[in-house]
């Protein structure tokens, strides 16, 4: 499921100081980080793993298979597009902002070449006890205590909740299959509905609890998903931001969280997800309710 | 980022696209002078930054200058939904036979833009059947080229002069929604005068807030671009608000939007705030104001947003929950939020409902509250729980 030990990752901006931070604690969690990319920083070296200026050139002895890119937003769009020429098939985009329009593009070509991308703004996904993409969980001792081994995949909208809700699910004996954020700008790659697809097939998950929020309609397709083809996996959502429903037009952390002309209303999703058979909590502490330990 | 209509058909018409001509005013005498030099039947347009003027009277006609220095004089004294009219356009009246519309968009599901002609244009195009609207995603590099404008026409039963004009609008359009980073580009109508030509009599840009840096150039010429929320204007509060958060650029510590409660939240990041709030309303409590702190802002700024959150009068308690922190500093924040209500001139053990927020620096937080006499919440007891805890304390304070 889109991150095992076979998993060869490279860190595009590696040598920025936040990316090389995260470098140090996907290492220390066990995580394959085999090169990193910077133009013009060729030949360094970022906690011991080495620094190329171009993907052509680390994949020529390395041939990694997903990538994380952490560089600025005007730059994404390069970035993306060069590891896709490249063969990786997973890509991690953790810069917020980027523009809709480059998105697209870099979504056109994923598209062609099978890769799947998650985000951008994304702080990234977790197999608890495998290995981690990106900063989600952040230190390496927060990240062993929030996320616990398990059969219940985890996927939010919001990287802070995604490690709140592992941590909740961890502290009552429930242990994750995999977490991720999916990313909080207003087009993103992979969403809940393309990965509820994945996890379907997916032997090590039972279960899938869903964070959402106000604004896009991420959860409606879903719900229309699951309508046409009955899921065999246990899902759970819980929905925030019902307040939001009162304040048409304003617009509220994550760059997608707005209610416009009643579009994207957390009312509206949560009767398209209870109609789809997707239990809604109603409170942040049922999202516990009838998942397997 | 939304524009008036008036910059919008000033973009648009770089592209090439028709529109009639069009003449800005500031004030009912100059409109006068408009009306009198287009000779004839004018329409007038008050600039407003939303859409469905029409039903709301901010469009009207005038029939030769006089009545259209009254027909302006009537708009420069609207003032819809707290934005006052300051600008009029004055155009010809097209007389036309059909009304069209035209628009690109993003068609979430695909992450592809789309292109949308149809038959019912005008004010009420949202209420449009599926027999008369016709729509095609297309490649977001190169565009939508004209023949399958010239398709979408035909499968609508458009004829004649008009399935070509509607292949080149569609050509164009799409190349300028893709060249100027729009979230919409739409004419609407789109007129179909006698002769089978076609001119837009209203246009709506928006453009994408993530991709102005890079359009600098093509909207300098438009002038000042005001900015509105669709909401209300913001409260001195907020923007007191956003001052503070602008003090440096570490880190979150802002984007507060009041409320009329009397219990203070400093919460964050961005999803566990909305998940906080929420559960404040649905255990009684009657939150002051939403917040959102993340990014490990620094501890000037914490302080600051605490002063001012708490000194808001009426206020009796502030509540302090954070999701389990990746990257926040827990103990920034202990210390900013003791040293924000000490500012404000209470005691942080009385003025503290709840401290929740588990991760990364917790200990330190921890022995930092302690000294001030306050339990900090670990992360055992749940968003849900912390939220219950402040609101049953603020109960007891009242």
């Amino acid at each position: 499921m889109l991150l095992d030990q076979a998993t060869r990752i490279l860190v595009q901006g590696i040598t920025g100081r936040e990316a090389s931070a995260m470098t140090e604690d996907m290492l220390a969690y066990g995580t394959p980080i085999l090169a990193g990319v910077t133009p013009g920083k060729g030949g360094q070296q970022v906690c011991g793993v080495n620094v190329f200026d171009t993907i052509a050139e680390a994949q020529a002895s390395q041939r990694c298979t997903a990538s994380i890119v952490s560089v600025p937003a005007p730059s994404v769009l390069d970035a993306a597009s060069e590891a896709i020429a490249h063969g990786i098939t997973l890509l991690l985009i953790m810069t917020e902002r980027v523009p809709r329009l480059d998105t697209a593009r870099l979504l056109c070509r994923a598209r062609a070449a099978g890769c799947t991308v998650i985000g951008p703004n994304t702080l990234g996904l977790i197999r608890p006890g495998i290995a981690k993409m990106g900063t989600i969980g952040g230190r390496i001792d927060n990240v062993r205590q929030s996320f616990k081994p398990g059969r219940v995949a985890v996927l939010s909208r919001s990287g802070g909740m995604t490690t709140e809700i592992a941590s909740f699910l961890s502290s009552r004996g429930i242990g994750q299959s995999i977490a991720i954020g999916v990313g909080g700008d207003p087009m993103i790659g992979a969403d809940f509905c393309d990965l509820v697809d994945q996890l379907e097939n997916d032997p090590s998950t039972d279960a899938v609890v869903i964070y959402g929020e106000p604004g896009g309609f991420a959860e409606e397709r879903l719900a229309e998903r699951l309508i046409h083809k009955p899921s065999r996996l246990r899902i759970n959502a819980f929905l925030s931001g019902r307040f939001v429903d009162e304040l048409e037009g304003v617009r509220f952390g994550h760059a997608a969280v707005i209610v416009e002309r009643g579009r994207g209303s957390v009312r509206g999703k949560i009767t398209a997800l209870k109609k789809a058979g997707v239990f809604v909590a109603d409170t942040f502490d049922e999202i516990i309710t009838g998942l397997p330990a | 980022m939304r524009l008036l209509e008036h910059q919008a058909k000033r973009l648009l018409g770089g592209f090439g696209l028709p529109f009639s001509p069009s003449m800005l005013v500031t004030s009912a005498v100059q409109a006068e002078r408009a009306a009198a030099s287009l000779n004839g039947s004018v329409v007038l347009k008050a600039q407003l930054p939303f859409g469905g003027r029409g039903h709301i009277g901010a469009v009207l006609f005038a029939d030769g200058p006089h009545d259209a220095r009254e027909v302006a004089s009537r708009l420069f004294a609207m003032e819809p939904r707290g934005c006052p009219v300051r600008l009029v356009t004055v155009e010809p009246r097209v007389t036309f036979t059909r009304e069209l519309y035209v628009g690109v968009a993003w068609d979430g599901a695909a992450r592809l833009p789309v292109a949308i002609l149809s038959t019912a244009g005008g004010i009420d195009v949202e209420r449009a059947g599926e027999t008369e609207v016709a729509r095609i995603t297309f490649d977001p590099f190169t565009g939508l080229r004209a023949f399958q404008g010239r398709q979408m026409a035909r499968s609508l039963g458009l004829t004649g002069r008009t399935v070509a004009g509607i292949g080149a609008v569609l050509e164009k359009l799409t190349a300028a929604f893709l060249q100027l980073d729009g979230v919409t580009t739409e004419i609407n109508p789109l007129a179909e005068t006698t002769d089978q030509a076609l001119v837009g009599l209203d246009a709506h840009v928006e453009i994408d807030d993530d991709a102005v840096y890079r359009l600098k150039e093509r909207l300098a010429p438009l002038g000042a671009i005001e900015t509105h929320s669709a909401g209300r204007a913001p409260t001195a509060l907020e923007v007191d608000a956003q001052r503070i958060d602008a003090m440096d650029h570490r880190g979150v510590a802002g984007r507060v939007v009041e409320f009329d409660g009397d219990l203070a939240l400093l919460i964050g990041g961005g999803g566990a705030s909305l998940t906080v709030f929420d559960a404040i309303r649905r255990y009684g409590g009657r939150p002051a104001n939403y917040c959102e702190v993340g990014g490990n802002p620094t501890e000037e700024k914490v302080a600051a947003l605490t002063e001012l959150l708490l000194g808001k009068p009426g206020v009796t308690k502030l509540a302090v929950i954070m999701n389990v922190v990746n990257n926040t500093r827990a103990d920034v924040m202990a210390r900013g939020a003791i040293e924000g209500v000490k500012r404000a001139g209470r005691v942080p053990k009385e003025a503290i409902s709840v401290f929740r927020i588990p991760g990364s620096w917790e200990p330190e937080a921890r022995a930092i509250l302690a000294e001030a006499g306050i339990e900090a919440l670990g992360r055992e007891v749940s968003l849900d729980a912390a939220a219950r805890l402040a609101v049953q304390r603020s109960h007891h304070a009242a």
